[in-house]
């Protein structure tokens, strides 16, 4: 009636932009507890992100896989599936990479690269389409299966680089280093450059920008948009749900593989054996909550998290604030926008947001 | 004594609340005597439940006062109306599925023993004097998952009158009741109300006002646009009240024409969601130009057959063949592609996806072929021009083809999916319930596109538990009862007792048995 079904990019940043605000006080008043100035630490983690070229640069470099992994969990949230695997999805796509970078050794740049990081996309997709069929043809939570499947993949990565791609000239456990026809330039110096910051990021930016575009300009994207948000409604409609489903499960692994491979063609030029999760894929998460599912609006979270983990360190260094703390910001951030009705309630208070009030009370009143 | 008798127990009086661009109550009087049963008439999204929200403290008025008793009350939220004696059954029960009918009854006053156990027998005990005393006859040992959705409103109702309401609001009581559960319903009413409770009846169905109401309040756009004694009023007056113009209740439509069959069913089986069998060899045909009718209480078998009709469920015996193809358990996509259009019983599970916008409900079963897309790419400009084209012709009220399906009130949704499926050149028309829970500006004119789409040609499949709608609509009336079809009639020969006794399993059609029968 009101039209309030039609919703203003305004306040669809309202709740994420309260939310960070929040979070900063709240992480202000743990750093307080423990006797901390927060002026002099968020000096510490601004400066830590855009205090130099060289932060900026490693902000940058921060926010690349994050974005990636931000799609990844959208694109599968979209279609009404929670991709938890990202993580491993990720892992298997620097495994690939690191395989097809050493081994393509000798083959032209412009064929070399491409198939370099496709093939990371495509371990990516093949991991996730483990869930992904499962999920479809018998129904089996998705969930479960892919968190079953980030232990594979770290344990298989495991396996491999003490094992068969083990660099053998050296002792730790990496894989050989990529060819240079493998690798992505960095846009100051050579491979080798301080300034990390690299080609890897227009992929990042021209991957969400695909993925808005087969989400709403596509009938794929329709379809798995139709079967997220109402299955039921979609299979009356004939929409095939099983199929849509794994169709996203497909993208969601292309998208956590590819975080993996430009890691590998960017920054690491190998795979170092890892003993832990690295965390981008769970951060994807957060990402994709904070951006509410939106494509582009992944890149501004990813870059929100990719500022905060990397002040985090300067935070630590400069402030002496141990950089968990940027942590809680995080956490409290995400819980707030997790909580969407508890900021929108505090919109409510008068003073604080009349504008966005009335746009709740109609929301309510058209419910 | 005869002072305060004279007191009315409620007055709200001019009653205002606005909301962004909508005024929802404006200077509102409502009235309501000691001991009778008011009805609160008025099309969807006219005000009513707003009003009755702002006495139960769901919402604060702008202006107005409410008088309880003859007291000034403030109340600001549902405990303040519980205090003043005011309860409130909701259109959507609020139940916990696997609590027993006691549990859920005591839940947040359990009586305790030694200050920290629950004491049940006590509940059951008071549960069952209470339902005694008001004729409720509720079972307190049953489970909520187990019992009708009957039984579940009189738990709601038993759970107002614990709480000690003395005035009860019943917020569309009947929209999710079959006909029998009505008057059973009614009939707790009127126990209610000698036993001195007053009832405010909300209500968009103007039959009902006429059976059990004393007075009546009709509001149309946050306005009272009449306060009336029930005994001086018809229904069409009430219509005319309620819609603000004069309405059409009994549907124009001339003598059918029927052609060749369109749809035939033959010795159908289907199974249930619990795989029993719901559909025990049914057969049944619809001609080109005629409304064939399925008429039945719920739960005989009538959706699972909507179902495989239109591909959302397997059939495991029989045959559906569409103009003599056949077209048995094909895919949903396949069957709308030979030309079979669905209205679903349930618009908002089903017939939309709610987060969509307008103009992508209007696709969504067209959004793969031209115009709407070429080669996998949507064509938004043609999308929105069809939106548009079809909210201007089956007059949407909607703000634009932008706005979200749930910003819609149900009427209009439904009217966007009555709309998106008659423009699909359909040749036979499945419509499932397809004014369930509108006003009645809305039903008429889904009945009236049905009858257009008779007039051109169309098969048109209805499905309904309003009685009164199968009547009003159908060339040809079949009876549906535990699976089976017990007897297919001709309008004509269709009376209300022959239909009722057929579909409570009574009767098999007019045979000599059931002349019989009805002869009695």
């Amino acid at each position: 009636m009101s039209g309030s079904g039609k919703k203003s990019v305004w306040s669809e940043l309202l709740v994420p932009v309260v939310a960070v605000l929040v979070g900063l006080v709240i992480g202000a008043v743990f750093m307080a507890a423990t006797g901390a100035s927060p002026l002099v630490a968020y000096e510490a983690l601004l400066r830590g992100c855009f205090g130099s070229p060289v932060n900026i640069s490693e902000t940058i470099v921060y926010t690349t896989p994050l974005i990636f992994t931000g799609l990844s969990i959208a694109i599968a949230y979209r279609a009404g599936l929670f991709n938890i695997g990202a993580e491993g999805q990720m892992i298997v796509g620097m495994v690939a990479a690191a395989v097809v970078g050493a081994g393509g050794a000798g083959l032209p740049r412009v064929i070399h690269l491409p198939l370099t990081v496709l093939s990371g996309a495509a371990a990516g997709a093949i991991w996730a389409a483990v869930p992904g069929y499962l999920k479809a043809k018998l129904g089996v939570h998705e969930v479960v299966n892919s968190i079953m499947m980030n232990y594979i993949a770290l344990f298989f990565s495991h396996y491999l680089v003490n094992g068969p791609i083990k660099d053998p000239g050296i002792a730790t456990p990496y894989s050989a280093e990529i060819a240079d026809s493998a690798k992505l330039l960095r846009f100051v110096g050579d491979f080798h450059s301080a300034f990390r910051l690299n080609t890897g990021i227009l992929i990042a930016v021209a991957a969400a920008v695909l993925v808005f575009y087969i989400l709403y300009r596509t009938t794929t994207g329709y379809e798995i948009r139709a079967v997220g948000a109402n299955p039921d409604a979609a299979r009356y409609a004939g929409i095939n749900v099983p199929r849509s489903m794994a169709v996203s499960m497909l993208l969601a692994g292309a998208m956590a593989g590819l975080a993996g491979a430009v890691q590998v063609c960017a920054i690491q030029y190998k795979f170092l054996d890892l003993f832990v999760f690295e965390g981008f894929g769970f951060d994807g998460i957060a990402v994709a909550l904070v951006a509410k599912g939106n494509p582009l609006g992944v890149i501004g979270a990813a870059a929100l998290f990719g500022a905060l983990s990397r002040g985090s360190q300067m935070m630590q260094g400069m402030a002496h604030v141990p950089k968990e703390v940027a942590g809680i910001v995080q956490a409290a951030i995400i819980l707030l926008v997790a909580a969407e009705g508890l900021v929108e309630g505090w919109l409510r208070i008068p003073g604080i947001g009349a504008r966005a009030r009335r746009a709740v009370a109609a929301r309510k009143e058209d419910a | 004594m005869t002072e305060s008798q004279r007191v009315p127990v409620l007055e709200m009086k001019g009653i205002t609340k606005r909301f962004p661009g909508v005024l929802a109550n404006d200077e509102v009087d409502f009235t309501l005597e000691n001991g009778e049963i008011h009805a609160l008439l008025g099309e969807n999204g006219a005000g009513k439940s707003t009003l009755m929200k702002i006495l139960y403290g769901l919402y604060q008025a702008d202006s107005g006062t409410i008088c309880v008793n003859g007291q000034e009350a403030q109340i600001r939220e549902p405990n303040d109306a519980l205090r003043l004696g005011i309860g409130m059954v909701h259109q959507h029960f609020m139940l916990v599925q696997r609590f027993t009918v006691a549990e859920s009854l005591v839940l947040g006053a359990e009586p305790r023993r030694r200050g920290i156990f629950l004491d049940m027998d006590t509940a059951v005990a008071k549960v069952k004097e209470v339902s005694e005393q008001y004729g409720l006859a509720i079972d307190p040992t049953a489970r909520i998952m187990d019992i009708s959705v009957g039984m579940q409103q009189r738990v709601e109702i038993l759970k107002a009158l614990l709480r000690g309401a003395d005035i009860l609001v019943l917020d569309e009581p009947t929209a999710v009741l079959t006909p029998q559960e009505v008057s059973e319903l009614f009939v707790i009413m009127r126990n209610l109300k000698a036993r001195g409770k007053s009832i405010i009846f909300i209500t968009h169905k103007l039959k009902e006002v006429m059976a059990i109401s004393e007075h009546v309040t009709v509001i149309r756009r946050g306005k009272v646009v009449g306060a009336l004694d029930t005994v001086a009023t018809s229904v069409d007056e009430l219509a005319t009240l309620m819609v603000g113009r004069d309405v059409e209740l009994v549907v124009e439509k001339g003598p059918a024409d029927p052609g060749d069959d369109v749809l035939a069913v033959e010795d159908l089986q289907v199974l249930d969601a619990r795989r029993l069998p719901a559909v025990r060899g049914v057969s049944l045909s619809v001609r080109s130009g005629e409304i064939v009718g399925i008429a039945g209480v719920d739960g005989n078998g009538q959706s699972e057959l909507v179902e495989a009709i239109t591909g959302m469920r397997r059939s495991i015996a029989g045959k559906v063949t569409l103009a003599g193809r056949d077209v048995t358990n094909r895919e949903p996509r396949k069957l709308f592609e030979s030309g079979v259009v669905h209205i679903p019983a349930d618009r908002q599970r089903h017939g939309l996806v709610l987060d969509f916008t307008v103009a992508e409900n209007m696709v969504l079963q067209t959004y793969y072929r031209p115009p709407f897309s070429t080669k996998s790419r949507l064509n938004w400009e043609a999308i929105r021009r069809e939106a548009r084209r079809l909210i201007e012709q089956f007059d949407i009220r909607t703000p634009g083809e932008d706005v979200s399906a749930s910003s819609l009130s149900g009427g209009n949704q439904q009217k966007v999916i009555v709309a998106r499926e008659l423009s699909r050149h359909p040749e036979l028309v499945v419509a499932a319930q397809p004014t369930r829970g509108l006003d009645v500006g809305a039903i008429e004119f889904v009945h009236q596109k049905l009858v257009e789409a008779r007039d051109a040609g169309k098969a048109v499949l209805l499905v309904s538990l309003e009685l009164d709608e199968i009547l009003a609509l159908s060339d040809r009336i079949a009876v549906m009862y535990e699976g089976e079809i017990v007897g297919v009639l001709d309008r004509e020969e269709a009376t209300e007792e022959l239909l009722g006794l057929m579909m409570a399993g009574a009767s098999r059609g007019p045979g000599p048995k059931a002349q019989e029968v009805v002869g009695k």
